[in-house]
């Protein structure tokens, strides 16, 4: 169904959708596009007019849906393709992308293994492509999430995790700021949030974490702490952009 | 994935795309093993410097170099040296996996 050889394609935005007021969803229509697995990620390429070209790799935030793919951006301030991105690319623009890549931090629709998803800020947008992967193979294996931010209004796709997902539990973290009556007070990551939002390691789950990367070291110390084998630990970290 | 910070690192998934470009399946999922200190696990788990001059992959456990990736105008550069092994997961003849590479 691929073709072997790795491409850059040419996508044109077809539409786009505010996550927060500094991360929207890039729906990409590639023609060629080969189909991707949750997880994986792409190159996007940006030249100037002058010829300078720079690239970044970005998580896909939604299962194959054949030529459409769907990228969640978070605009670093500094950074140097993601204010283009975010707010500059319009409707029936075009970048270039090449992909999909990396074939370890997946997950298959016939895994059997409850799944431990661990999100840190951005890092929710692999983990949202497994979620929606499950949802559409109609996938009765059980998912948890554990989804650490900020505070409330840094949620990605919020109203879509507040729809009831049979067999999907959601836990909510905050670092900084909680809603009104929330319970749990404002701190990172414990080892009591992952007893009680996670798997305990008998079920023999596999993990995956994505996030900055203290985060990722953190969650992958607690998990192993916990007694989960390393092997069924998957990781997938970036800068200091989120949680 | 998003840009990484200049004083920090990515993984081995970061790698993903510049392996694709020289190698005909996905190599972050294949199991490496460190010249210095014998530890075994998948190439996206090392942590990767870069991009400029290249890509530079540590060992998570000693932290000394086991791949670096140069991508020049027309041609690439890949230094193994620090590299024992890759165990490189294929599907069966004629079987894909889905992964957007076809068998080898």
């Amino acid at each position: 169904m691929n073709s072997r050889r790795l491409v850059w394609r040419i996508a044109r935005l077809v539409e786009i959708r505010d996550e927060t007021p500094s991360a929207r969803t890039l729906v990409l229509q590639i023609p060629g596009w080969p189909g991707h697995l949750a997880g994986q990620h792409v190159d996007v390429r940006l030249t100037a007019e002058d010829g300078y070209s720079t690239q970044r790799s970005y998580s896909i935030a939604a299962p194959a849906d054949g030529e459409r793919v769907e990228l969640t951006v978070q605009r670093v301030p500094d950074g140097e393709v993601s204010p283009y991105l975010t707010e500059e690319l319009t409707v029936g623009d075009e970048v270039e992308i090449r992909g999909p890549v990396g074939g370890w931090f997946v997950w298959r629709p016939n895994g059997t293994a409850p799944v431990l998803l661990v999100a840190g800020g951005s890092g929710i947008v692999p983990l949202m492509a497994m979620i929606r992967a499950r949802r559409q193979a109609g996938s009765r294996t059980p998912f948890r999430l554990i989804y650490s931010l900020r505070e409330p209004g840094e949620r990605y796709y919020a109203e879509e995790l507040r729809l009831p997902h049979p067999g999907l539990d959601v836990t909510y973290l905050y670092t900084r700021a909680v809603p009104d009556g929330w319970a749990r007070p404002a701190g990172r990551l414990t080892i009591a949030d992952m007893n009680t939002g996670g798997w305990p390691a008998d079920f023999g789950p596999e993990c995956y974490i994505c996030g900055p990367t203290g985060f990722v070291e953190t969650a992958s110390d607690i998990l192993l702490a916990m007694g989960h084998d390393a092997r069924a630990i998957k990781t997938e970290r970036f800068g200091p952009t989120g949680g | 994935m998003t840009e990484p910070a200049q004083d920090s690192y990515q993984d081995g998934n970061a790698l993903a795309g510049p392996l694709r470009e020289i190698f005909a399946v996905d190599v972050t999922a294949a199991a490496g093993q460190c010249v210095h200190c014998g530890l075994a696990g998948p190439v996206a788990s090392l942590r990767v410097y870069g991009p400029a001059p290249g890509m530079v992959a540590r060992c998570p456990g000693c932290d000394e170099v086991v791949l670096r990736l140069v991508r020049g105008p027309d041609s690439a550069w890949l230094d193994l040296r620090g590299t024992v092994s890759l165990r490189i997961p294929l599907p069966g003849p004629g079987v894909p996996d889905g992964t957007g590479e076809g068998p080898a």
